[in-house]
């Protein structure tokens, strides 16, 4: 079976989920790859929130925010413009590629914007391959099997 | 009455939790006078087998030191966890993963080229490696099982306490074993399960003693390139300190003495990853709005990965770095 790839998308709930809604509304088509937590600013997404994500078996986290100049609390996307790339080293650091995390502004009139960064974003994923976390569980039946050995 | 039994245990470890529990001076006599001491290979000569023959449940008390890194670890850490009333994990290993935990940024056949192979003080034409298992006329030889990644305690048996520290701070052992002694004799309820104890809810930070101000960095520097201010924090001077994303209880005492916090007793209460929130820290503190000159800011932290989880790896979000061939 081909690839799909699993999304998370944090959306800011004054901007980008009212742009999301529009592009609904408006009938756009883009790919329902993406699974949409509503966040009340982009400010709110803790570097946590992304690294739970890749770590529960979402293949790309997507994160959306009012453009700089517009969010509903003033600064929230600036602190989020911050620790994004800092949040993608620690990503790049544990062997995940940092292109798997993304940023993008997305306004409650850009239905259209919305829609191609998604469309965009899911290819860009589709072209990366399912994220595998190796040994990430801890296999009891496997470590109860060495004891037997010993 | 029969006294109470207590375990003390080393797993993957440096042993500094065993100096850190005679750190406790003449508490470690009240200690053994109030307990019997079943196990505790660092300093008495009972066997696994010893522990192998005690009924379930036998043991009051286990501390439990260091990571589980492989299958001896894992075997002890079960046995203990079925011969015990109560298991604690006791200092950062146990608790976090700590150093041992480093080694899930590279993998257990890279650790084992670089030593059987690679290292430059290593001659070894025929390239050989360890066996778990040898066959000699006697019988089978054998040894434990190195993993692929280290794990901390409550990732393989179920936990009860947590104390965490690099070692655990011998005052806040003292408090602890008073506190445990006062339960036992006197029949006090046992805090709940899971409880965090020796240590702080809130961050290092909370108990530091520098001052702190507004807090804008343009540029991390080390130690060694300034002579740091030695009333203000740290991180203000632009020294990576871990205080924010670090459990308080150790009494700040790398920070009184002009050191950066290293994060060793691990995420503050409610924090589920260390190097997040440092990250999220960080970010906070950047005097910086123009993309690339936060990258620029960023790529001077020097060995981030290394910082952020120093103490917390196997016990981090992701677990381990993703390793592929
Ligand atoms: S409210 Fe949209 S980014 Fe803050």
């Amino acid at each position: 079976m081909s690839f799909e790839p699993r999304l998370v998308g944090f959306l800011c709930n004054w901007c980008s989920y009212t742009g999301a809604d529009l592009a609904g509304t408006a009938r756009m088509k883009y790919p329902p790859n993406m699974r949409v937590i509503r966040v009340m600013c982009s400010g709110r997404v803790d570097p946590n929130f992304i690294l739970e994500a890749l770590a529960h078996g979402a293949d790309g986290v997507l994160v959306l925010g009012c453009h700089p100049g517009d969010c509903h609390y003033a600064e929230g996307n600036y602190k989020c413009r911050k620790r994004l790339p800092i949040t993608k080293r620690l990503v790049e650091g544990m062997g995940i590629e940092p292109q798997r995390v993304r940023l993008e502004w997305v306004s409650a009139s850009e239905a259209s914007r919305f829609s191609e960064v998604v469309t965009e974003f899911t290819e860009q994923i589709r072209v990366l391959g399912p994220l595998k976390l190796e040994d990430w569980t801890f296999d009891r039946a496997a470590a109860d099997a060495q004891l037997e050995h010993n | 009455m029969a006294k109470p039994k207590l375990a003390l245990y080393w797993a993957s470890s440096c042993g500094g939790c065993e100096i850190a529990v005679l750190d406790t001076e003449l508490k470690v006599l009240e200690i053994a006078d109030f307990f019997d001491i079943v196990f505790w290979p660092c300093a008495t000569d009972f066997k696994y087998d010893d522990v192998r023959a005690m009924k379930d449940g036998e043991i009051t008390l286990t501390l439990f030191n260091g990571a589980i890194r492989n299958s001896e670890n894992y075997e002890l850490a079960k046995l203990l966890r079925q011969k015990s009333v109560v298991l604690c994990a006791f200092g950062s290993c146990a608790a976090d993963g700590c150093i041992p935990g480093l080694a899930n940024f590279t993998t257990a056949e890279e650790i084992l080229r670089y030593v059987y192979e690679d290292s430059p003080s290593t001659v070894n034409p025929e390239k050989i490696r360890p066996q778990t298992e040898y066959a000699v006329p006697e019988g089978v030889l054998s040894i434990p099982h190195f993993w692929n990644t280290v794990r901390n305690l409550s990732q393989v048996v179920d936990v009860d306490y947590i104390m965490p520290g690099c070692p655990p701070q011998p005052d806040q052992i003292k408090l602890v074993v008073d506190a445990v002694i006062d339960i036992l004799k006197n029949g006090k309820p046992l805090p709940p399960k899971g409880t965090v104890l020796g240590a702080d809810e809130r961050a290092c930070c909370d108990e530091c003693p520098r001052k702190k101000d507004v807090k804008t960095i343009k540029k991390f520097v080390r130690p060694h390139e300034i002579i740091p201010d030695p009333e203000i924090c740290l991180l203000e001077q632009g020294i990576l300190c871990m205080g924010p994303a670090t459990r308080g209880g150790c009494g700040a005492k790398c920070v009184n003495a002009g050191v950066p916090c290293r994060g060793c007793y691990g995420p503050p209460a409610n924090v589920r990853d260390q190097g997040a929130k440092m990250a999220s820290a960080i970010a906070g503190v950047l005097d910086a709005d123009d993309p690339s000159e936060i990258d620029a800011i960023i790529a001077g932290i020097p060995d981030m990965m290394g910082t952020f989880y120093r103490f917390s790896l196997p016990h981090s979000t992701l677990r381990r770095k993703q390793v592929r061939a």
